[in-house]
């Protein structure tokens, strides 16, 4: 068990990419915290991870707000004493082209995945820093390297993640706290299924695999960077793809 | 269980430095491993029977990846050994640092045959094999020089950033196969080919000052990528570029 003990939070754990690195975290031996806006998807995570013998708390948190998020991690700190390993997953979609996009959709879409990333870290950065040790792993997308039609704000807030990620690899690598992010390609979630399907046969032709990824591919990745075997990448990018976007 | 149980792997320059922590971290997670040297027999002798105290089968193959013949010794002494071939690290590395300017064209043919033509005989002999199977992992290593360039390693610099495209033209032709191929960029790593630099403090200083980490790494560190690329968690995984270098690559 590669995560025995740790402690570890996950945003948007409630179903897709970030269910199942809850998921691994816990068969790896971590005790795992859900962050989730969906109540009920949050607790049946909570409920699968308990099943595997380890300890869980759910949290129905939105972390665009910064207040809630403060609640959380102080409540986390309380019960756990410590977040070694912070899993920003969080995120959804609200496709539109450049033209059509509405302002409240932008922000929406600016404020799960960067306002979010950014509260989170920024709340559980200090307990890191202090046991100089931690582990950040931010989930952004190949669609945030090379845009897409008609996903102006997902696309552009996914570039952002990578930006933020490596600013904060430079301010705590002092501290020995690893911060990297995982860009996911064509994979299996709600999130995907939503796309044209004329859409996705296109991916799947470009990618030398010719298949989607299940999240639980995404998942090793991301326990891999979350365990002491990746204890010298740090401000790295890992693309989960397939060969896609090469 | 490990995480490469039952499976057979070659690695090339596995005698020393990151070749040797690669054979080792493999042979603990379960695999069979042909250790190839090119010069030195002591070293390789000592990781074989390392892994054999570990309960795993090892075999030293001695020869030069830049020769056709030897390539195939390399690689059919592990199907016959083992049966197969399941993992093959490209790592064998040879530096000949020189100006720009007064560089023999033996300095640069030597490097780039033994760091790019290597890669490129290992992976067509081992992805026969590997094809005939449906699955493959192979792995290569790069540089910072490779990526960003450096000064004094014009062949060294070229041959490695020759590597990351023959990784993604491998990825490419064998994704139909079950074959994976990516490639590492193990960044400043405690070995001898760093002795000059860590001897020397003040250089020691400029390097280090440009690792986010602070530090160099130890073989040991850097090992679990290759074993995470060459498990079946990385199903998903080719044609990619991962960097172990402590945040060098963003300085």
């Amino acid at each position: 068990m590669r995560l025995k003990n740790k402690k570890a939070m996950v945003t948007g754990a409630g179903q897709g990419i970030g269910k199942a690195i809850a998921l691994k975290m816990a068969q790896e031996g971590a005790d795992v915290v859900v962050a989730e806006r969906n109540r009920e998807t949050g607790i049946q995570t909570q409920k699968e991870i308990e099943a595997l013998g380890r300890r869980s708390l759910s949290f129905a948190v939105d972390v665009a707000d910064r207040h809630q998020v403060d609640q959380m991690v102080a409540e986390v700190v309380a019960t756990f004493e410590q977040i070694d390993i912070l899993v920003n997953n969080a995120g959804f979609d609200r496709p539109g082209s450049l033209l059509k996009t509405k302002e409240e959709d932008w922000n929406a879409v600016f404020g799960v995945h960067l306002t979010g990333t950014f509260n989170c870290i920024q709340a559980v950065a200090p307990y890191m820093i202090e046991k100089r040790y931690g582990k950040i792993i931010n989930l952004s997308s190949v669609w945030g390297k090379r845009g897409a039609v008609s996903e102006i704000s997902y696309s552009t807030a996914k570039a952002g993640i990578l930006g933020l990620t490596k600013s904060v690899a430079r301010e705590l690598g002092r501290y020995e706290i690893n911060v990297n992010v995982v860009l996911p390609g064509f994979i299996l979630t709600p999130t995907v299924s939503q796309m044209a399907e004329k859409y996705q046969r296109l991916i799947i032709e470009q990618t030398p695999f010719r298949r989607p990824g299940k999240p639980e591919e995404v998942a090793n990745v991301v326990a891999f960077l979350a365990s002491d075997e990746a204890s010298f990448m740090t401000g790295a990018e890992v693309e989960v793809t397939g060969g896609w976007n090469m | 269980m490990g995480r490469l149980e039952g499976k057979a792997a070659v690695v090339t320059g596995g005698g020393r430095g990151i070749g040797r922590a690669v054979c080792l971290a493999f042979a603990k997670e379960g695999a069979d491993v042909i250790v190839n040297y090119a010069s030195q027999d002591k070293p390789a002798q000592e990781v074989v029977e390392w892994i054999g105290k570990m309960g795993r089968k090892a075999v030293a193959v001695k020869g030069n990846v830049a020769i056709k013949a030897d390539v195939e010794k390399i690689i059919h002494t592990c199907v016959d050994h083992f049966g197969k071939i399941d993992i093959l690290v490209n790592n064998a590395g040879v530096s000949k640092p020189s100006m720009l300017y007064k560089m023999t064209e033996e300095q640069w043919d030597e490097v780039i045959d033994i760091q790019l033509k290597g890669p490129f005989l290992c992976t067509q002999v081992a992805s026969k094999f590997m094809m005939d199977r449906k699955y493959g992992r192979i792995i290569n290593v790069t540089s910072s020089a490779g990526l960003w360039g450096t000064k004094g390693q014009i062949n060294y610099s070229a041959a490695k950033g020759g590597v990351v495209a023959l990784t993604k033209s491998a990825a490419r032709e064998l994704a139909g196969y079950g074959i994976t191929v990516n490639v590492i960029q193990p960044g400043y790593v405690s070995t001898e080919m760093f002795d000059r630099v860590k001897s020397d403090p003040k250089l020691l200083e400029i390097y280090t000052g440009r690792i986010l980490l602070g530090r160099f790494a130890e073989p040991e560190e850097v090992a679990p990528t290759f074993v995470f690329l060459a498990s079946d968690e990385a199903n998903y995984i080719t044609g990619q570029l991962i960097c172990v270098d402590g945040g060098l690559g963003m300085t």
